[in-house]
């Protein structure tokens, strides 16, 4: 074979490994979307994240708007300081709520920003105030349960 | 009695000690070959040449091998996640996979078989035919000359296989999930889109690709420059290539991924 036709195939074997490699990061992987572009950095301190780690997603109104950078446990006030990074396209009022959500019944866990109505700005660094935390299914069921016996201690009670 | 004792540990001995100086004499003849590529790189048509015989003609294993594999994924993924009710995940299942770790390994185990075995018998015959010893007659460097171009044809070929491995594979997924199974198009691409990270799960399986590419690369090249020049000492090396490349290659995915996976 001579040498013209063997680098035509190996050109087109080349070309067509670098394009799949190209389509791995645009059409499976998430290099389109996870773009977010300049950011600035928000805290939260949550007394239980649950289940949430480093770059979940940060919506509001169901957009993703930042990422979690950071999670580290804060030893004096023994809650989970939270850093997130927020598109600077994005401001948000000094009264949002960020409750950390989970995305169906047993999907990741994500911060979502309700705004409030306050007319200054969060600014670089600032810290969220208004934070609701994780829900832990093991809380829920607990509470559940001691309901059900208070409501059952009130019927024997009313029975007695 | 003690005599056999002492001959089976005698025996024990011999076989570690042999295989350590195999170790020794790969790992110099690896440094030696990446000393040595300098002419490989310069005259990069020797290199062209061999990626041809190992990249382009296994193409068609590769890509034939993904389409089944992404497939067999895709229906036997949508078994098990139907019973969840989450069968729209099926992209997610088969990206991941592929992606991550049956790309890179499986491309390797069937470069191995396809190609590194044909590196091996190539060198063991020209050993046999001391087509090696002609050339440092020559004052031409067979290392240089003909292992440092196929060492590099190796190592440039594989994550270009891998990634047409994975891309391969994740279509034949999509075949057997939309069009099979119904599941619909957008959700499909957008839950694999929203849970393949480029740097996490795509890079890394290149870099796994490059790893595997070299080492397989390199037990071919040495079992046939190491092999005895015999018909029967290059039919053994053959064997040892692909029974050598195999356990390397799914060895060191171990090592890779303990490293790769952040918990």
């Amino acid at each position: 074979m001579d040498r013209t036709t063997l680098d035509l195939w190996v050109g087109i074997f080349v070309a067509a490994g670098v394009a799949a490699m190209i389509g791995l990061a645009m059409k499976v992987g998430n290099l389109t979307s996870s773009n977010l572009g300049v950011t600035y950095a928000l805290q939260a301190s949550y007394e239980n994240i649950g289940g949430l780690k480093v770059r979940a997603p940060v919506k509001s109104a169901g957009v993703v708007v930042g990422r979690v950078a950071d999670i580290h446990f804060d030893d004096t006030s023994k809650a989970a300081v939270v850093t997130l990074n927020i598109d600077t396209r994005y401001h948000f009022d000094k009264d949002t709520m960020a409750p950390i959500y989970t995305s169906g019944l047993l999907g990741e866990q994500y911060i979502s920003l309700l705004p409030g109505g306050s007319p200054d700005n969060l600014k670089n660094g600032d810290k969220i105030s208004n934070i609701q935390n994780a829900l832990v299914l093991e809380d829920l069921i607990g509470k559940f349960l001691t309901n059900k016996a208070s409501e059952s201690n009130d019927k024997d009670k009313k029975a007695d | 009695m003690v005599d056999r004792i002492v001959k089976g540990l005698r025996l024990i001995g011999h076989r570690v000690i042999d295989r350590i100086w195999r170790l020794g004499s790969a790992a110099r003849f690896f440094l030696y070959a990446l000393v040595l590529s300098g002419e490989s790189l310069r005259r990069f048509h020797l290199t062209i040449r061999e990626i041809y015989f190992t990249g382009v003609l296994s193409l068609i294993i590769i890509l034939v091998s993904a389409l089944f594999v992404g497939m067999v994924l895709g229906l036997q993924g949508y078994n098990t996640l139907q019973k969840y009710g989450s069968s729209e995940a099926i992209g997610v299942l088969v990206a991941l996979s592929l992606v991550r770790e049956l790309g890179p390994v499986v491309t390797a185990l069937l470069f191995a078989g396809r190609a590194g075995t044909a590196i091996t018998a190539e060198i063991g015959l020209m050993k046999a035919t001391e087509q090696l010893s002609a050339m440092e007659m020559m004052a031409v460097n067979p290392i240089a000359r003909v292992v440092a171009p196929r060492f590099w044809a190796g190592v440039i070929s594989m994550p270009l296989l891998a990634s047409l491995f994975s891309m391969m594979g994740v279509f034949g997924g999509y075949l057997v999930a939309v069009p099979l199974l119904g599941i619909d198009d957008g959700a499909f691409w957008s839950q694999m889109q929203a849970s393949v990270d480029f740097r996490e799960d795509v890079v890394n399986g290149v870099i796994k690709s490059c790893v595997f590419g070299v080492a397989c690369t390199i037990i071919a090249l040495f079992e046939g420059y190491d092999a005895p020049p015999t018909a029967e000492g290059v039919s053994r090396a053959t064997t040892r290539t692909v029974v050598n490349s195999s356990l390397a290659v799914l060895g060191l995915d171990f090592v890779l991924t303990s490293f790769m996976i952040s918990v």
